[in-house]
């Protein structure tokens, strides 16, 4: 069943398109994340979801309910939709209670009781209820602005890129508990955010975003290894790119023949490969075993858990390939130093990047 | 976009409404639109004044002898004082703000009090204290005395916000101190200097008591002169116009000379503290001479003549029965005139922030145009337009409200401008998407927010207001005294032992104004 559902939305600021027909479906309890570089129209995509600005056509619907469409509108405030903006928009002129509780209707009581239940909620401690904003460090500000979004318990929850301001560390640990917290509460929830680790940390569903358009949408696996072009590829994380000609669900590229994942296309096309997809391993000095698919180590670039290796490739007789560089991804205690010679082997099958 | 294509035509400026769904839009350009429109009254007067004499009359009145001594008056008036302020407030400015002078933070001070002394105020204590003070070399004197703060407040902000980076850098070059302060740190002080000298600058061409005091004619004090003649004439219309045309070529030439760089180092914030130059011993000694001396001319002439006509009065110059309702009605039209104008900025500050756009800032502009004109060219267009289209309210608390309203805007402006930008929208919208409608949101983040910036300026009008002479002179009705009015009346008589208590008053009610704009420019530095 899907509870959120942005049918051809449209939206434009003078010459420029934000949001060129997006249509995006959303199933109840469920984390999207959608991902983009800066200026894609994420932002604006969640900004019309919550009512703060109107699309130019299109409609979003929210369990059936329609939002916007071209002759109704509901505004922001009757939405109950919860918003969690980049840094968090925490009133400076309230406490961390008042925030909580600003919008709380009810009785003192009921307010203080719900107010703790949600402190409780995002593992903050009571005591912290009196302090100001400006008192509290950034990930604390974070967890009291989801707190107050939580208040009025929303069906659904717009996370707007909030965990960029914080820490590395403290950034990884936060999504995390967000994660957790919003998945136990069942509330539906979309995340947008331009760093693709986040987005394929935190989703079980991935739309990738670009001038407006919604250019893919899946599971964040199937982006990551089948990204539909190979721009998309690239945002997502480091691509191995090879030109290659296509035969029966096989490639002949400068890794020699290796099966990919379409079996119907034929002819010449492009494959990527994710780096982590090619093994190095080691070639003994006079070995003279190594065939095509032999390189030797030209950097190195250690990493502690992980090295990336370039490797050049050993030129073939049958194609003039020597000179291309490969991206290699291996584990760091055991990379090869520069200058050695590796033998390169595939894991799994390259995907086919459309024409 | 097929879809935007097909929406029906509206007009650019009432488009952003309409994008970001925000129906208060549309009532709130038309507030700061009729703001605007009011505020274009004293031009229009200028233009149509003009028009309506005809060229040869105009030229008539303009091509005299007389005019050509106000204009010489004027120019050299403006010509030698605004380079002295300038000297003075940097050199000021350097030793409270980069030396190790002793008693920096009183001498900063200290430089900053003269503004609580109204600049009428400052030639009453100098002719008291010398009576045959009068002309060019008086009024250079005392104009330089009474405006330089206005400098030296932009040069003291700036000079405590530069990078010292840049002169640890200079000097790493090879460059000699001397020379680090002319290449590098005078430089970055450009855009303060130029801000401030045209404060000074339009302030020399709008002020009447200062030069009437001390016998020297400039285009404001003839056109008093004329005004109290002959009433609503051409010959002080004319002057009017021209005394007009030199605020606004003065505000052309400020803008063409400005540049647009911006030299303030932008980031988060200077991590080092500056480092004060040493003076040494013999250079301290000699430095200390002109804070002290300035101090002593600008402060204290005013503090010593001020308390010896107190003396010389005695208990018999506070005639209370007429010094508390001038208070009153002096707090009065100061409160409802501060309220007015806060009010009228309202909607103007809110779209500049809200909805920056180029018609937002045409709107702005003309606002700002219409305060730098002198007092006595709004008054004298007041008069004029009152008189013809709404004879009821002439004579009349309303039209001397109108005045305040139109010449201090912008001190509103700017400071209700700074309180709504500390209010985000994005706090606004938070607080929708928690359930309040936009008008409540509005009302409990924004103004709120904004309550600090909008008291700030109010503060700063009715202060201002407080101490206005020219206007409040040719516009209040018959049997209005305020303490400047009533200070005027007095030491126009050469009563100035009676005249002294009103001027102690509005000193005293000027400090907290004065105390407002010093810490102001402390913020500004972020300290």
């Amino acid at each position: 069943m899907s509870t959120l559902e942005l049918h051809a939305v449209c939206k434009s600021y003078g010459s420029v398109c934000a949001m060129n027909n997006v249509s995006l479906n959303v199933e109840t309890g469920s984390r999207t994340a959608i991902v983009g570089p800066s200026g894609s129209g994420k932002s604006t995509l969640l900004r019309v979801i919550a009512g703060f600005e109107s699309p130019d056509s299109g409609s979003v619907v929210l369990n059936g309910k329609i939002l916007v469409d071209g002759t109704n509108e509901i505004p922001a405030h009757r939405r109950v939709i919860g918003f969690v903006p980049q840094d968090g928009a925490l009133f400076p002129h309230l406490t961390v209670a008042a925030n909580i509780g600003f919008g709380l209707a009810g009785s003192p009581a009921e307010r203080t009781q719900r107010i703790d239940e949600l402190m409780e909620m995002v593992a903050l401690d009571r005591r912290m209820l009196a302090r100001w904003p400006h008192e509290l460090s950034g990930g604390q500000q974070q967890r009291v602005a989801l707190a107050r979004a939580l208040a009025q318990r929303p069906q659904l929850m717009l996370l707007d890129e909030p965990f960029s301001a914080l820490d590395t560390g403290l950034r990884a640990a936060t999504r995390k508990a967000v994660a957790q917290l919003l998945s136990a509460a069942g509330v539906t929830t979309i995340l947008v955010t331009h760093d693709q680790a986040e987005a394929l940390s935190f989703a079980d569903q991935l739309a990738v975003m670009r001038d407006g358009r919604l250019v893919q949408v899946g599971p964040p696996l199937d982006l990551y290894l089948r990204p539909c072009d190979e721009t998309t590829a690239a945002f997502l994380g480091d691509a191995v790119v090879l030109p290659a000609r296509l035969e029966n669900g096989w490639a002949d590229c400068a890794l020699g023949r290796i099966a990919v994942d379409d079996s119907a296309r034929n002819g010449d096309a492009k494959i990527m490969l994710r780096p982590e997809q090619l093994n190095v391993a080691e070639i003994a000095a006079g070995d003279t075993d190594a065939q095509g698919r032999s390189g030797i180590v030209i950097e190195t670039d250690f990493g502690g858990a992980v090295c990336n290796l370039g490797v050049r490739l050993t030129a073939t007789a049958a194609e003039n390939t020597a000179g291309s560089t490969l991206l290699v991804r291996c584990p760091g205690p055991q990379a090869p130093a520069v200058g050695a010679s590796v033998k390169i082997s595939v894991t799994g099958s390259a995907h086919v990047l459309a024409a | 976009m097929a879809a935007t294509q097909s929406d029906s035509y509206v007009p650019p400026a009432l488009r952003v409404w309409r994008r970001t769904g925000n129906q208060a839009g549309a009532p709130v350009t038309a507030a700061a639109l009729l703001v605007t429109l009011l505020a274009l009254l004293p031009l229009a007067f200028v233009i149509g004044v003009t028009i309506q004499t005809g060229w040869s009359t105009v030229m008539q009145l303009l091509v005299r002898p007389r005019v050509g001594e106000l204009l010489v008056n004027t120019v050299l008036l403006v010509v030698l004082t605004v380079p002295l302020c300038t000297i003075l407030a940097v050199a000021l400015a350097w030793l409270t703000e980069r030396s190790d002078l002793p008693g920096r933070r009183a001498w900063s001070l200290l430089a900053a009090a003269p503004l609580a002394v109204p600049a009428f105020v400052h030639s009453y204590a100098w002719v008291g204290l010398v009576p045959s003070l009068h002309g060019l070399f008086a009024g250079v004197l005392v104009s330089v005395l009474a405006y330089f703060p206005f400098l030296y407040l932009p040069a003291a902000a700036t000079l405590r916000r530069l990078d010292p980076g840049l002169e640890d850098a200079a000097a790493s070059l090879g460059v000699k101190p001397w020379a680090i302060f002319f290449r590098v740190v005078l430089p970055q002080m450009r855009l303060a200097i130029w801000g401030g000298a045209l404060l000074v600058g339009l302030h020399l061409l709008a002020e009447y008591g200062l030069y009437a005091m001390l016998r020297f004619d400039t285009f404001t004090t003839a056109i008093f002169d004329q005004f109290q003649s002959t009433y609503n004439g051409p010959a002080a219309n004319m002057l009017a116009v021209v005394l007009a045309l030199c605020c606004l070529s003065m505000l052309t030439l400020e803008a063409a000379t400005r540049g647009s760089a911006r030299y303030a180092h932008v980031g988060a914030g200077s991590a080092r503290l500056l480092r004060p130059h040493r003076l040494g011993k013999q250079a301290t000694v000699i430095c200390l001479l002109l804070p002290a001396l300035t101090a002593v001319l600008a402060l204290g002439v005013p503090l010593v003549t001020l308390t010896r006509w107190l003396i010389a009065g005695g208990a018999a110059v506070w005639r209370i029965d007429e010094i508390v309702p001038a208070l009153g009605q002096t707090l009065a039209l100061a409160a409802a005139g501060a309220l007015l104008t806060t009010c009228a900025a309202m909607p103007m500050a809110w779209l500049s922030i809200r909805h920056p756009g180029r018609l937002n800032r045409v709107l702005e502009a003309c606002n700002y145009i219409t305060s730098s004109l002198p007092g006595i060219v709004v008054a004298l267009a007041l008069v004029t337009i009152v008189v013809r289209i709404a004879p009821a309210i002439y004579q009349t608390s309303v039209t001397v409200l109108l005045a305040y309203l139109l010449m201090f805007l912008p001190r509103a402006l700017i400071s209700l401008r700074a309180g709504i930008a500390q209010a985000p929208v994005e706090l606004e919208n938070t607080a929708r998407s928690l359930g309040r409608s936009p008008g409540r949101a509005f009302w409990a983040i924004t103004m709120r927010l904004s309550a600090p910036g909008a008291a700030a300026g109010a503060a700063l009008v009715f202060l201002a207001i407080t101490n206005e002479l020219t206007a409040t002179l040719l516009l209040a009705p018959n049997g209005t005294h305020t303490l400047a009015t009533g200070f005027w009346a007095f030491s126009s008589e050469i009563d100035y032992a009676a005249a002294a208590p009103y001027a102690l008053i509005m000193v005293l009610l000027s400090l907290p104004l004065t105390w407002l704009l010093y810490s102001q420019s402390k913020h500004l530095a972020g300290r």
